[in-house]
């Protein structure tokens, strides 16, 4: 069995980002920060790679994003992806320049359209808008079977088997035909880092370019993200200063007297 | 119907944990806006789970109810939701933010070209129109989302966000509605749920937890907590990145897709603090963080809190509590 698969990744801030929101309160302020891939979609660039060295086949990556997204797209080809699709879009954080995850489904389907991959991987969320949807809605416009929060796939009969995680630590089996698409659940597998020789073959690894403005569907957004803010505290918590010494005696004090917990 | 209809989730007869939350923020809604709330539930011989909300205020209960919807797939559940959509046309589809919605919820917005608002914390009204509020960055930031264009509109509520006791009593009746789904309809075969190992560990009954996370920063340094944990008398207990890297074992992980604990004392150590942590651990009586990132969630949830390095105040938490 070969396969085609198409793994589609985002870059976002990186986890340890101080994030500033910009002054109109539409977005974060995105000039100082560092950037890197969301890592749910590394580890569904890891299962694709996985299954590519199981079964042979290709691995195509798929990002929507600005210019600088290229780094994070050729860190995914130093990994082991064969080529690469960059829609270029003009913004950067908000899923770049979609706000709607539909909006941007759209375009990514369209990207997809000549390809024709038998599976479709992305991570189970981004960790900046934080959706949890344009994988499932992705599947939808294609008319492609989906399943999500998937911890292992392997192939069975003309199409796949994966392990799909429940709550409260139940899991399921789910056999399903080939085109589909999943999302990977994060942590499943050990991410690999990128070799010398990776890094160089790279450079020489076809990436496709397209505007996303070429790509652009029918159909008005319906959701808009209005404003963004930092969090009120809901809580009012009690932060101890000073040397460490210091405040982990404050913390004992407080435990004991007055929460009378210990 | 035009009102707000909370689509509740059941398995084998038994509603969600987090069902009556999602039909709280219903009915909320649904009083504030001034419509009437409408729930639904979906399955195989699903009148009986139906029969248990009629003491609730609500329009009327739809039982959707099909053979082929006996075990949930993302196809039967979308296709048998979109037909209810359709024929009663409610302004607001309500849901809570489970594994199962998130599995399905994008896809049935996405058939009637909707976008589904996910995993909203809470809600205003603003000259009629709702406001939705959710987390950006994993907790870092909120976003206030609006609706745009025509009804039905979908939003998906966190666990925990709205509170179950808040429900108004009432009388409601139950409908039984059969969607029509054919089996080549459904594409994928999920097999018999299962679970990997027995828990061995219950940390629901633990008066103390120490919990760890990614700032640990290696399985090396797991004897550091261990220590704090044993000078307390508690159990330890980690977030998922620890237990993914095998560094403690699974049964010990709190969270979503972990335990839930409520203990009398919770100390996170270098744990952010994602929801998905949050919601298993945000019950508990005192709640004590210790993160270097002043900005990091899980000072939302603390009662006390510590910024700073945790490899200098888990010994100096240590010999504090010596004395």
């Amino acid at each position: 069995m070969s396969m085609k698969i198409v793994v589609a990744i985002k870059q976002v801030p990186s986890r340890d980002s101080q994030l500033k929101v910009n002054a109109s309160g539409t977005w974060i302020e995105e000039a100082d920060l560092a950037w890197e891939i969301n890592e749910p979609d590394a580890y569904a660039l890891e299962a694709g790679l996985q299954l590519r060295e199981k079964l042979a086949g290709e691995v195509v990556v798929l990002c929507a994003g600005p210019e600088s997204a290229s780094q994070t797209i050729r860190e995914a080809l130093a990994k082991g992806a064969d080529r690469a699709i960059h829609i270029e879009a003009f913004h950067k954080g908000a899923a770049a320049g979609f706000t709607d995850p539909l909006a941007l489904a759209r375009v990514m389907a369209k990207a997809l359209e000549s390809e024709k991959p038998d599976l479709i991987l992305t991570g189970l969320q981004s960790d900046d808008l934080g959706y949890g949807q344009t994988g499932v809605i992705l599947a939808e416009v294609m008319g492609l079977p989906h399943a999500t929060i998937i911890m292992n796939v392997e192939p069975s009969g003309n199409g796949i088997k994966v392990k799909r995680e429940l709550e409260d630590g139940w899991f399921q089996q789910v056999e399903m035909p080939l085109p589909a698409l999943l999302t990977i659940q994060s942590g499943a597998t050990k991410l690999r880092y990128a070799t010398l020789m990776g890094i160089k073959k790279a450079k020489t690894k076809e990436v496709k370019r397209v505007a996303a403005s070429e790509l652009t569907g029918s159909g008005n957004p319906s959701i808009r993200l209005d404003r963004i803010y930092l969090p009120v505290k809901a809580k009012h918590s009690q932060i101890f200063d000073g040397s460490p010494k210091e405040a982990a005696t404050k913390l004992v004090e407080k435990l004991r007297f007055e929460a009378r917990v210990l | 119907m035009s009102g707000v209809l909370a689509i509740l989730e059941q398995r084998d007869g038994v509603l969600h944990k987090s069902a009556l939350e999602g039909l709280a923020a219903a009915q909320q809604i649904g009083a504030d806006l001034d419509l009437p709330v409408f729930a639904a539930v979906a399955g195989s011989g699903v009148e009986p789970v139906a029969q248990t909300l009629t003491g609730y205020k609500l329009k009327k209960i739809h039982a959707v109810d099909h053979e082929l919807l006996g075990q949930y797939t993302p196809d039967g559940y979308t296709a048998a939701l979109k037909q209810l959509i359709e024929a009663h046309q409610p302004k607001y589809v309500i849901l809570p933010h489970t594994y199962q919605v998130r599995d399905f919820a994008p896809k049935l917005a996405t058939a009637l070209n909707r976008v589904l608002v996910s995993d909203v914390i809470s809600y205003r009204i603003d000259s009629g129109a709702l406001v939705l509020v959710r987390q950006l960055f994993q907790g870092k930031i909120n976003a206030d989302v609006r609706f745009e264009g025509d009804p039905p509109y979908f939003a998906s509520i966190q666990a925990g966000a709205f509170r179950a006791d808040g429900l108004q009593p009432g009388t409601a009746i139950v409908e039984k509605t059969t969607p029509d789904l054919k089996p080549e309809q459904i594409r994928t075969k999920p097999l018999d749920p299962f679970r990997e190992s027995q828990r061995a560990v219950d940390l629901g009954a633990a008066q103390i937890i120490v919990s760890v996370g990614r700032g640990i920063k290696e399985a090396g340094n797991i004897p550091i907590v261990q220590k704090l944990a044993d000078a307390l008398g508690a159990e330890l207990a980690a977030s998922r990145p620890i237990c993914d890297n095998g560094w403690l074992p699974m049964e010990r992980q709190v969270g979503s897709s972990g335990q839930t604990v409520a203990p009398k004392l919770y100390l996170a150590v270098g744990i952010s603090g994602a929801i998905q942590h949050l919601v298993g651990m945000k019950g508990s009586k005192t709640i004590v963080a210790i993160n270097k990132d002043p900005e990091a969630p899980i000072f939302e949830v603390a009662d006390y809190g510590i910024v700073g390095d945790l490899f200098e105040v888990v010994p100096a938490l240590i010999a504090a509590l010596g004395k």
